[in-house]
């Protein structure tokens, strides 16, 4: 069975992307608008990992991955953040969230694949 | 694939401007709105940030400037005042004009841009000028060519775990990149009481050798390097070998690591037992340490073992003629030997037959790996074609699929790489001329999709190589025309099918009526013809309007050894390439009777059609009361060809004939027989063409 990804992302061209490239690498995928929007699937659905925006409305990526982390079903899966460059405090914090890698934006298909292929093994 | 994505962000972004522009006018009102100024932010990063994801660098860096200054609203050091607010809205409507400009291609003005950005840097007090957009860093990772043995210690943070990171994903990482022994290291455990079940005790000490440099070990751990303990030692510097004659001592290694102090270890040593289990016995270290500089040990002596084996059976580069001299040689060797064969079979000399089958396996072996040198399967050509077929139907809206056959036939290596541009160009003017629209095609009642077919087979002393679609066929009357418009041919020219089928290797010959992109780049049929001629080759088009061209491209292999079937009629020997024959028979005089004169047989209730050779080569004397039929499968059509004796298999060395003889049909090449006569090659192709032209 295929392994479930959720990229949890306000931007639709970005989710669009992320979406096209894991399905394109043989993944299922659970896309969310927000953090609210995301956290409220990954209580109802199981996914493998979990690729997340920083910058979101109603609830951001930090918020998010301290929210997965305290779901049981979530408490051990890959999370990676996408952030800028301009963002390394953001990093740190959102390790310290629980998060256990980044993609730096702007990123290529190509780079999202060899991320996710590193931490989900 | 992209233009979908660059589609979908601009959609994205028009609305995301939109927001903006009624957030600003918003905000006008209530500067202080934190909510507004988050949501301003947000939708300026979304569209930096997906802007040169999908390609749009111009509108990302500017916006980056943009939200720099924006960054400090949020972070409450700067104030929203009117000023910044008109700013805003000119950076956003400079962002639809980027983003309406991408579409048809023209530039959008950079003064504008440049001023708006002056503007709000001024106002966020951090001096004018434009910015310099980040500096993408190159990847510019030189390759370490020589593999280095690194020694890698990974201690993982005990909550580990806790952030999604399994450890095993990067120790299999590390078996990517090389050769890689883990030994797990467990004295860190606590008494089981003590545990906390979703902590990681576990640490590793990897030895790792791998040619792709430190930088990669390093990647690997990238997500975690700031929280593990990860320490990296080169151990081995593979290309130094020679200079590193011996394996480091057990003691050394564990000293270095600093696993061991020296007044320890000179302890250990004293007394006379072996160091790592007086080690671990006097409890100085945990078994687990010595055990990883034991692998390490093994480690390193393997990995040399493996290098010195692979650099003894490396390979080199030797120039063309000296193969070509060997395999010269080789034919020369087998035409020798088959004598020596033969004389020790007349002898019957039990000592020098013994002696002349050893010498024939000895033969064998080496005409083979002497020709294996230089051959190599067309296949690999074959498949790029395909690539080549793909891209061009879809450039020219066309379905076409490509079937191949033969991939596996062998061809001198120099002549594959000759052979690419003719058949590139041929199998172009395939797509391009030959195979017709979709619509066009389903209106002649055909296949909506069109199919090219290519195929290599060997015969004789050549392969041919074919390449045929099932398009629209050549346009006699549009080749006469002009020919005669060229002054090629007088205009009342009385010409065959192939005579006009040639006249498109004229140079400047097209009948296309538009220059696309793919013909008429000025290489013209004029080029793949002399091409083919240089390789001592010849080219063959047959085509029926409306049904399809095929063209046959006859290569010599330069020198060749094939095996074949060994015929007499009278005196003279010949050759047919086994790879045509498919079964002997006998032919009697009654057989000839009863077919009243037509050269047909009766094989197991079939017909055969078939050409006496001894009529057909003007051969004096006459034929023994029972012939035999060699059958042969030409393009799957069986043809008899009627010899006085069928001697047997033999391998041929092909000669072939003078510039004198290259016009002669249904001769490929010549050999030299056990007894030193020479045995004609049979073009058995070229036989029954010649045959079938004979009787139309």
């Amino acid at each position: 069975m295929a392994k479930v990804i959720m990229t949890a992302d306000d931007s639709a061209s970005v989710r669009q992307m992320v979406t096209f490239t894991l399905k394109q690498g043989g993944y299922d995928v659970v896309e969310a608008v927000d953090g609210k929007d995301a956290l409220q699937k990954l209580s109802t659905t199981k996914v493998d990992m979990l690729i997340t925006d920083l910058n979101m409305p109603n609830l951001d990526g930090i918020g998010l991955i301290k929210g997965a982390r305290a779901l049981a079903s979530c408490k051990f899966i890959p999370i990676v953040m996408l952030t800028t460059e301009s963002q390394d405090s953001k990093k740190q914090e959102g390790k310290a969230a629980g998060a256990t890698g980044w993609i730096v934006k702007p990123f290529k298909p190509e780079q999202l694949m060899a991320v996710v292929k590193k931490v989900l093994g | 694939m992209m233009d979908l994505h660059r589609q979908a962000f601009k959609e994205e972004a028009y609305e995301l401007l939109a927001e903006l522009e009624s957030s600003l006018l918003e905000l006008e009102e209530r500067p202080d709105d934190q909510d507004l100024i988050g949501r301003v932010f947000r939708a300026m990063h979304t569209i930096k940030g997906s802007g040169s994801m999908f390609g749009f660098d111009d509108i990302a860096s500017f916006t980056h400037e943009v939200e720099t200054v924006f960054d400090m609203v949020r972070n409450g050091k700067l104030s929203v005042t009117s000023r910044l607010v008109n700013l805003t809205l000119a950076a956003r409507d400079q962002i639809r004009a980027m983003l309406d400009a991408a579409d048809s291609g023209a530039e959008a003005d950079l003064q504008a841009s440049a001023a708006i950005i002056v503007g709000l840097r001024e106002l966020a007090g951090f001096g004018g000028g434009v910015a310099e957009t980040d500096e993408r860093h190159e990847e510019a990772l030189v390759q370490q060519k020589d593999p280095v043995t690194y020694r890698i210690r990974f201690v993982p943070p005990r909550d580990i775990f806790v952030t999604g990171t399994n450890p095993l994903n990067l120790l299999a990482e590390m078996k990517e990149l090389g050769t890689c022994t883990v030994v797990a290291q467990t004295d860190g455990f606590p008494p089981l009481e003590e545990m906390d079940p979703e902590g990681c005790y576990v640490y590793w000490d990897v030895i790792l050798t791998t040619d792709q440099g430190e930088n990669a070990v390093r990647d690997i751990f990238i997500f975690v390097e700031d929280d593990c303990e990860l320490k990296i030692d080169v151990v081995a510097e593979h290309s130094r070998y020679d200079e590193q004659q011996d394996y480091k001592k057990l003691g050394e290694i564990l000293l270095e690591r600093g696993d061991i102090t020296p007044q320890e270890m000179k302890e250990v040593l004293s007394r006379q037992r072996r160091f790592g289990e007086l080690a671990v016995a006097e409890g100085i270290l945990p078994e687990g340490k010595v055990q990883s500089a034991l692998a390490e040990q093994k480690h390193v002596k393997e990995v040399r073992q493996e290098k010195q084996v692979a650099d003894a059976s490396s390979s080199i580069r030797v120039p063309a003629e000296r193969l070509d001299l060997l395999v010269n040689l080789v034919g020369e060797m087998v035409t020798v030997q088959a004598r020596l064969s033969q004389t020790a079979a007349q002898r019957d000399d039990a000592e020098l037959m013994a002696i002349a089958e050893e010498v024939e396996r000895l033969t064998a072996e080496l005409r083979d790996s002497a020709l294996n040198i230089r051959m190599l399967p067309i296949g690999s050509t074959f498949s790029k074609f395909k690539r080549l077929v793909r891209d061009l139907s879809a450039e020219l809206g066309k379905q076409i699929e490509m079937t191949t056959e033969g991939a596996e036939t062998e061809l001198d290596k120099t002549v594959i790489e000759k052979l690419n541009d003719p058949l590139v160009h041929l199998i172009r003017n395939s797509i391009d001329h030959g195979i017709e629209l979709p619509e066009v095609r389903e209106a002649a009642g055909k296949p909506a999709r069109g199919t090219v077919h290519l195929a290599a087979v060997h015969s004789g002393d050549s392969v041919l190589i074919t390449i045929a679609d099932d398009g629209a066929g050549l346009d006699k009357e549009a080749i006469r025309t002009k020919g005669i418009e060229r002054g090629i041919i007088p205009a009342n020219a009385e010409l065959s099918e192939k005579e006009l089928f040639c006249l498109i290797f004229a140079p400047g010959f097209s009948t296309a009526k538009t220059v696309s992109s793919v013909s008429g780049r000025g290489v013209g049929m004029d080029v793949v013809k002399r091409a083919i001629e240089n390789l001592r080759g010849s080219i063959d088009i047959t085509s029926v309007r409306g049904q399809g061209t095929r063209i046959t491209v006859k290569i010599p292999l330069t020198l060749a050894i094939i095996e074949s079937l060994l015929v007499k009629i009278g005196d003279d020997s010949f050759m047919m390439p086994l790879a045509l024959v498919d079964e002997c028979v006998e032919l009697t005089r009654e057989d000839v009777a009863r077919s009243h004169g037509r050269n047909l047989a009766h094989v197991r209730e079939h017909l055969v059609p078939y050409i006496p050779l001894r009529r057909h080569f003007k051969i004096s004397g006459a034929p023994p009361e029972i012939e035999q039929i060699v059958i042969t499968q030409v393009d799957g059509m069986r043809v008899g060809f009627v010899v006085d004796h069928v001697i047997g298999e033999h391998q041929t060395v092909i000669k072939s004939l003078g510039r004198a003889y290259k016009d002669t049909e249904g001769i490929s090449g010549a050999t030299i027989l056990g007894d030193g006569s020479v045995a004609l090659i049979l073009d058995i192709p070229q036989l029954v063409q010649a045959v079938e032209t004979e009787q139309n």
